[in-house]
């Protein structure tokens, strides 16, 4: 999969190339020629569309801009025979927040707005506090998917539950459905740089952000196709989270892989709020033998501290 | 009341046709006016900077709007009672009522889908809803049956005035001269044959069976956009019954008030008489007793249980920041109002109206409670976000587009009846 990918990539970056030897500006091959191009005199070769060699000047060619490798029609089916899955070591969390902080800078989230929280919790007066990082859960029977007026937010064959911010109109149901607040309104318009803002949505980055929709963490399914790790996984220095797929039966932080499904039975992996039936994909490890101990994740403590205005 | 002469038809309708406005009645549409323009210019403000421009954010992330859009839902509910169940139940007294009913509930039917409208991130792709509606999300049982209501609430308005109609197009000088041709429009094809007459019956006959179910799947399908999600506070089993038992009282609420002022400033003191305040009266009381019945159901149960998340919920409302507006809507809506028409002096005309005026405003802040607390009681902490975002009062804007909606309402059962001939009186 990940191959035919990288070849259609190719194939795609040829095609464009091709454009471009032709006299063709870059974005429409029907306009006229840029005539402020001078040739160079140096040749590279290029392969063509009908798989021809041909010779192109090289001032001619322009640096290839990031095409979607996917339709929007394909975003919606999902990465075929995969399952995704996350495991959360609760037991190595120190608040560090590095997970949060590449999300955000990933996805150009604006001030205010986190996809992933950092909750310092406690179940009860005597019980030991620790730190519970929650991204969205991919339920399998997901509250927000099942609201949905439009079909904005929907669920995929690989797990993964996504927002179509062309579609969404910003009734904000799915935030009142969904029991771990995992969703994030655009309630001005995103501050956005401009290469970013004006680039077609895709459901699988989830940008640009658009005003009136509403967003969340995708489980980074446009890494999952380069076969790399989602953000946070990559991010975080103590290895709380790792990413796979079910099917698969493995999950890895980078560092280490584990069998998901012993990992889970040894360590006596569980969801949050079980008993809502929502299924979630993400599971979660407790916080037993501890690698640091609570009072260590204080100083970044944004619950109190770190709230902007 | 026996001293007077006996009532004509020609009496009747010299009294009942279209009046024109006295001062007050100007003054009072200029205020509304105001409050209309302002809202819409609040409402240009946020569709050019977007829902930033309100107090709502990721965890209160419904407000007034949508307060004040089960707010009109519910009124709207009561063109079904006075109209179709007391017709249907051959209760003879509502008579002259029904049409003030049935106008309160097109004119809150109509704002309750503006404003659901106005809470919308993007007003623009209303259209989606019926290029990619989903059947399963009970958003779309909404528009479906709010719709539905609407049309036959139109219908139930529409089918009895035609007899009136015909009268003043045959007397031009009774009517608004603008409105003569639009009159026509509307009602020249009667004749007030028998057959007409019959099948106009008929129609009316059939309206009233039908409206009685879709008035309440307009409002247990509204209740069920709280009830079908986990929140505390709105995942119970109860709010079908819970807010039709709430819309009946503060839509008989508003007819009382609309009654007295109707007859005070059309003088209709011998066709809203005391019996129907007396009447009205004893209705109100017996809504307000079971409406109290399932609050008591929907807060005392949880409450005796106290589940962990629940409890913050109600503590909050019963002692908590929400506790003085729990309980004024909760006296106001309810016991004040039970208090004052329990005795037969409470059940003239201005204690009723009183009364009236304190359920449907109880009823406006219980619709604030049911939404907005229970967003701020989550089951995960609110954990890095703004602190304003844990907190929710709403903006000028937002206020101003919420009493823009409620004077726009008021506007359209002022200016209907103005308008519309022998609009308080019907004789079907």
């Amino acid at each position: 999969m990940k191959n035919n990918d990288t070849s259609r990539r190719d194939f795609l970056a040829t095609a464009l190339l091709a454009g471009v030897a032709a006299g063709c500006s870059s974005n429409n091959p029907f306009s006229p020629g840029d005539d402020a191009i001078k040739a160079s005199g140096e040749m590279v070769k290029l392969l063509s569309v009908d798989g021809e060699v041909i010779e192109v000047d090289k001032a001619f060619l322009k640096p290839v801009p990031d095409m979607p490798t996917v339709t929007s029609s394909e975003e919606r089916i999902g990465i075929a025979g995969k399952k995704f899955v996350m495991v959360i070591d609760l037991a190595r969390c120190k608040n560090v927040q590095a997970c949060k902080a590449s999300c955000n800078h990933a996805h150009h989230l604006n001030p205010g707005q986190n996809w992933i929280k950092v909750h310092a919790m406690q179940e009860a007066e005597h019980t030991a506090p620790y730190w519970e990082p929650t991204t969205c859960m991919h339920c399998d029977q997901p509250p927000c998917v099942k609201v949905c007026p439009v079909d904005a937010t929907f669920k995929r064959e690989d797990g993964i539950v996504l927002i179509d911010s062309d579609r969404c109109i910003g009734c904000r149901f799915c935030m009142a459905a969904c029991p771990y607040s995992t969703r994030v309104f655009n309630w001005n318009e995103p501050v956005l740089e401009k290469e970013i803002a004006e680039k077609p949505y895709s459901c699988e980055t989830s940008m640009p952000q658009k005003i009136g929709t509403v967003s969340k963490c995708d489980f980074c399914p446009d890494m999952a196709r380069k076969g790399e790790l989602p953000h946070c996984v990559s991010a975080c220095p103590n290895g709380v989270f790792f990413f796979g797929d079910m099917n698969e039966d493995s999950v890895t932080n980078g560092a280490e892989t584990f069998r998901f499904s012993e990992l889970v039975k040894d360590k006596a992996g569980y969801r949050l709020m079980e008993d809502l039936g929502t299924r979630p994909r993400v599971y979660y490890l407790p916080p037993v033998n501890r690698n640091f101990p609570f009072e260590s994740g204080l100083e970044k403590d944004t619950t109190e501290k770190n709230n902007f205005k | 009341m026996k001293n007077l002469t006996p009532l004509t038809a020609d009496i009747i309708t010299n009294n009942l046709v279209p009046q024109k406005f006295g001062k007050r009645g100007m003054i009072w549409t200029g205020v509304l006016v105001a409050f209309c323009i302002v809202g819409a210019y609040a409402y240009f403000l946020q569709l050019k900077n977007g829902l930033g421009v309100t107090a709502m954010r990721d965890y209160v992330s419904w407000g007034i709007y949508i307060s004040n859009f089960v707010f009109f839902v519910a009124i709207s509910l009561v063109g079904s009672l006075i109209t179709a169940v007391f017709r249907l139940a051959n209760v003879k007294w509502s008579t002259p009522l029904t049409r003030i009913a049935e106008i309160i509930a097109v004119s809150a039917i109509v704002f309750a889908s503006l404003i659901i409208v106005v809470d919308m991130g993007r007003p623009e792709r209303l259209l989606n809803l019926f290029m990619y509606g989903r059947l399963q999300s009970p958003i779309m049982w909404d528009v479906i049956v709010i719709t539905t209501y609407l049309f036959i609430s139109l219908l139930l308005l529409f089918f009895p005035l035609l007899p009136d109609l015909k009268i003043l197009i045959k007397r031009k000088d009774l009517s608004v001269k603008s409105f003569g041709k639009f009159y026509s429009f509307l009602g020249s094809f009667w004749k007030g044959t028998r057959l007409q007459e019959k099948l106009n019956k008929r129609a009316v006959n059939i309206l009233c069976v039908t409206i009685i179910p879709v008035a309440f799947c307009i409002h247990t399908v509204t209740s069920w956009l709280f009830a079908t999600t986990y929140r505390p506070g709105w995942d119970s089993t109860n709010f079908g019954a819970y807010f039709i038992s709430g819309a009946f009282l503060v839509g008989a609420g508003a007819v009382i008030v609309a009654m007295y002022v109707f007859r005070k400033a059309y003088a209709l003191e011998r066709y809203i008489t005391e019996l129907h305040f007396d009447k009205m009266g004893r209705i109100v009381v017996l809504l307000a007793l079971l409406y109290l019945y399932f609050n008591v159901n929907e807060y005392l149960i949880p409450a005796f249980k106290m589940k962990n998340s629940e409890e913050a919920h109600l503590t909050d409302l019963f002692a908590g920041t929400y506790a003085p507006l729990f309980w004024f809507a909760i006296f106001t809506g309810m016991l004040v109002p039970i208090f004052i028409l329990l005795f037969k002096r409470g059940r003239k005309p201005l204690p009723a109206f009183i009364a009236g005026v304190l359920v449907v405003v109880g009823a406006w802040f219980k619709r604030y409670l049911i939404v907005t607390p229970t967003l701020l009681h989550p089951f995960l902490p609110m954990t890095d976000v703004p602190e304003s975002f844990k907190h929710y009062f709403p903006t000028w804007q937002e206020w101003a587009i919420a009493l823009g909606s409620l004077a726009g309402a008021l506007l359209i059962i002022t200016f209907l009846p103005g308008y519309s001939p022998s609009s308080l009186y019907r004789k079907l």
